[in-house]
């Protein structure tokens, strides 16, 4: 068989097993190599322990998402696998390395036709001193992958060099018998070379690269309360905002992380908070009073399962229409989404950038696929994208905060500028900040804000737009790896077809939006919902064609590259 | 206090906006704000270098009839947002007002924690025993037996007493004051602004509107009759006992404030990639 430029793994076992540290050791052996990679954890609902599966994706090529299908799964134990077998999935064509001591691998796995080979990992383990099957199926992994033993020796003595000689010891004698226990184990898909000579690779999470961008976009104060899938940013930022001089504060609840930020931006510092769609229902009322009171803030939201505390640990979709329509009254605010974990960076950093210069809340939308997965890239290049609100200077007697400037955007006196004194408000104002309840006042500000924000020119950065064709997928967030693979595989196939993914969900850019339908006669909708917020948002804003059908389903199971390429191909 | 010591010759009326106030005739209210600009002119801190921020209430409504730097956020969360803003601006003298609803009902935890993280500012709580803006419900300072629409016969439900609350959460400066004594008030104030760390200082400030009962409160506080301890059992002992018309400084703690450090050049952000790096 030839050579493929993407491969995929998933190692599964039950807490302790080790099965997440093999799949991110894999990840590091293959990036330090130059492939390109995706890992993503699935975990049981336990906290701690539980149920576990590492699924890994290598390629010649940036990856985006994950596979239809996996070529090699290792199954140290199926204790409870079932719990997620459903998002391994499997087929003909794929190994299963079993350990008949582990019990049954699930039946999403043994009735996909997939060829099972049973090496008794936990066995060989035991006749290693210090010896873990996890490190025997590293070894197995590696054989099969075509990784040297070298290779992997040499990443576990720079990951557990300060765990002593004997855990090194033990890991480099079960690498080598899992190394052993694979030969002549017959293994057809193989990665291609990586091309070679590429740049830098990094390794990082879509949380992290979200939380660098933020930072790079010029946040230097953040409040935090913990939830899952987003805390690893506000983990990341506490330690790296002080090393640049920012100062991160763990708040009581979200009510007052919004609050937090909210002030600290008053006072003339960029700010942000990350939180997932229960905080972000509870921070709702702020965010509304920084639109009123236009003061620039970043929200990152890491979509999880939902409505209430939903599915935690899984991505879905579902929060657009939180974001774009949650708050009370008319109140225009940015609303944007990355498309990758490479992407988190970008799209924060100019969500950063665009709130300042807009003087308005922006909600970022990520989610937990793209927060939680960790991938091996190339280092995002850096972009000009840094905050820099308009400040009023040389303010001279009558300071009007909320001046009908042109372009809406009126400069912001900061606390300590002598002349400068107004009081922000979230009650409908006039241009010197003063509370009111007229209508002229009151409609010559929803205009303001309005303005400010449909009047900006937010360039090509607003949406990923690629290929030519009549047919287009429109997708947003995490899916855009997903649904631009498809549109590869179609190309293959044939069939020209073109990607629309917004990055700017709000505020709408009709006339953009219209452009990119350009002969276009079929709409392929793709998203994480079940209820098709997306598509609504479209139908509400876009004038779609005739011929728009849609792909969606809710968490967790995410929708394949296969899933909407064949939706294509059938829509022939 | 921290920030600038810059003394300007100050006269009360420079920290006066001049925007006319929507209080009723004769609220308390109209007297902490004169005890507010009277402290500001003591200190003679520069107006512009001075934030006042409030949630919403009657009460609330203060910053903007100051002459300095006002927020007037959202119902309940306006510690929070003063804390963000000290934090950040540690250069800044910032003051907090708000309601007794909406200090110690719909923003009540975050006063827990105000008290317990301690940063260096000064919270001003206009207790009225009344929501005087929604139009006379019972607030958590009401008291059990006071008749309104919402609650017939009153809420049955015991007040709960602020000043205790704040010493067991950790404020460090905890004084009672009442409006219509302005500049005993105001003197309070200066102090409580200048000590350093979260100074909880309560205000009775009638609601003659709503509460016409309260116009007695001129006939029953007193200075309190013993002198301030920093002694946190002692203060228990005191503020539970405490009928809640003792007027003055109650207690006086010495807590380190929490200022994170801040600013400075710090290092390049290529420093933080190399997290990611292999
Ligand atoms: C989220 C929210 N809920 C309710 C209200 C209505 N509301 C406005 S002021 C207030 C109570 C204010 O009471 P207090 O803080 O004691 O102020 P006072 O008017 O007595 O000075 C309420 C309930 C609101 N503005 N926001
Ligand atoms: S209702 Fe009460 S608290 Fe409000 S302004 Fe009137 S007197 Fe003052
Ligand atoms: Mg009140």
């Amino acid at each position: 068989m030839t050579a493929s430029s993407s491969i995929s793994i998933a190692i599964v076992g039950s807490g302790g097993a080790g099965a997440l540290t093999t799949v991110n050791l894999l990840l590091e052996a293959a990036s330090a190599a130059g492939w390109h990679g995706l890992f993503t954890r699935t975990l049981g609902p336990q906290i701690r322990g539980g149920e576990a599966a590492g699924l890994l994706r290598l390629a010649t090529h940036p990856v985006d998402c994950l596979p239809d299908q996996f070529d090699l799964i290792i199954g140290i134990d199926w204790l409870n696998a079932h719990r997620f077998g459903s998002e391994i999935k499997a087929g003909p064509q794929t190994l299963v390395i079993s350990d008949p001591r582990g019990g049954e691998p699930p039946p999403m796995v043994t009735e996909s036709g997939a060829r099972v080979v049973e090496i008794e990992m936990k066995e060989i383990a035991k006749s290693i001193s210090g010896g873990r099957p996890n490190m025997i199926a590293l070894g197995i992994a590696s054989r099969l992958l075509g990784f040297g033993v070298e290779q992997v020796f040499a990443l576990i003595a720079k990951r557990l060099g300060g765990k002593g000689t004997s855990a090194m010891e033990a890991s480099r004698a079960g690498i080598k018998a899992g190394f052993e226990a694979a030969k002549g184990v017959r293994f057809e898909a193989q990665l291609e070379k990586p091309v070679p000579g590429e740049v830098r690779r990094w390794l990082l999470s879509g949380n992290e690269a979200a939380a660098l961008g933020a930072i790079r976009g010029g946040v230097r104060f953040a409040a935090a309360y913990p939830i899952t899938p987003a805390t690893e940013i506000l983990e990341w930022l506490s330690p790296n905002l002080a090393k640049v001089g920012g100062v991160l504060l763990q708040a009581e609840d979200e009510l007052a992380a919004i609050n937090m930020i909210i002030g600290a931006s008053y006072g003339g510092t960029p700010s942000l908070t990350a939180t997932s769609g229960p905080g972000l229902s509870l921070m709702i009322e702020a965010i509304g009073l920084a639109t009123a009171a236009e003061i620039p803030i970043v929200v990152i939201d890491v979509m999880r399962g939902g409505p209430s505390t939903g599915i935690p640990t899984k991505s879905e979709q579902t929060d657009l229409n939180i974001a774009i329509y949650g708050l009370h009254g008319d109140a225009p605010h940015l609303v944007l989404a990355p498309q990758s974990v490479s992407d988190s960076l970008f799209t924060t950093q100019w969500a950063t950038y665009l709130a300042e210069a807009l003087q308005s809340p922006a909600i970022v939308l990520s989610d937990q696929f793209m927060g939680q997965s960790r991938a091996a890239i190339e280092r995002p290049a850096d972009v000009a994208f840094i905050g820099a609100r308009s400040v009023a200077t040389s303010i001279s007697g009558g300071y009007k905060r909320y001046a009908m400037a042109p372009g809406g955007i009126s400069a912001m006196a900061l606390p300590g500028m002598p002349g400068g004194q107004y009081t922000a408000d979230g009650l409908t104002h006039t241009e010197r900040g003063i509370p009111t309840s007229g209508a002229a006042d009151h409609l010559a500000q929803l205009d303001k804000r309005r303005d400010k924000l449909e009047r900006f020119n937010y360039g090509d950065h607003w949406a990923s737009i690629e290929g030519t064709g009549d047919i287009a997928i429109v997708t947003w967030g995490s899916l855009t790896g997903a649904a631009r693979e498809a549109a590869a595989r179609a190309a293959a196939d044939g069939l020209n077809v073109r990607l629309i993914a917004p990055r700017l969900l709000s505020p709408v850019q009709p006339e953009r939006f219209a452009a990119a339908l350009e002969g276009i006669a079929r709409l392929l909708v793709v998203e994480q919902t079940h209820s098709g917020q997306f598509l609504r948002y479209l139908r509400a804003h876009y004038d779609l064609p005739a011929k728009t059908r849609a792909l969606n389903r809710p968490g967790p199971l995410p929708i394949t590259a296969g899933e909407i390429h064949r939706a294509i191909i059938d829509w022939r | 206090m921290s920030g600038p010591t810059t003394r300007h010759a100050c006269k009360p009326g420079d920290y006066k906006s001049e925007l006319k106030p929507i209080w009723c005739p004769g609220c308390g209210d109209y007297h902490v704000l004169m005890s507010f600009t009277r402290a500001f002119a003591q200190l003679g801190l520069p107006s512009e270098n001075i934030a006042v921020v409030s949630g919403i209430g009657c009460s609330s409504r203060i910053p903007a009839y100051t002459n300095c730097y006002g927020f007037h956020g959202v119902h309940g969360r306006s510690l929070a947002l003063a804390a963000g803003l000290k934090v950040t601006r540690p250069d800044l003298t910032v003051i907090v007002a708000s309601g007794d609803g909406d200090g110690y009902s719909i923003g009540g935890n975050h006063f827990l924690h105000a008290c317990r993280r301690n940063i260096d500012m000064t919270y001003v709580v206009m207790d009225n025993r009344i929501y005087g803006m929604t139009k006379g419900q019972p607030s958590p300072t009401t008291e059990p037996e006071f008749d309104t629409a919402l609650t017939p016969g009153g809420t049955g439900v015991a007040p709960f007493h602020p000043l205790v609350v704040a010493l067991a959460s950790g404020a460090n400066f905890i004084a009672r004051c009442f409006s219509g004594a302005p500049n005993e008030t105001a003197d309070i104030l200066a102090e409580a602004i200048r000590h350093p760390g979260f100074s909880f200082v309560e205000v009775l400030s009638p609601c003659v509107t709503f509460r016409p009962d309260e116009k007695d409160w001129k006939e029953m506080v007193r200075p309190a009759s013993v002198p301030e301890t920093s002694d946190q059992g002692k203060a228990a002992r005191r503020l539970m006992t405490d009928d809640g018309f003792n007027i003055g400084i109650l207690y006086r703690g010495h807590r380190p404030p929490l200022q994170p450090a801040i600013g400075g050049a710090g290092v390049e952000l290529s420093e933080l990639e190399k997290d990611f790096e292999l």
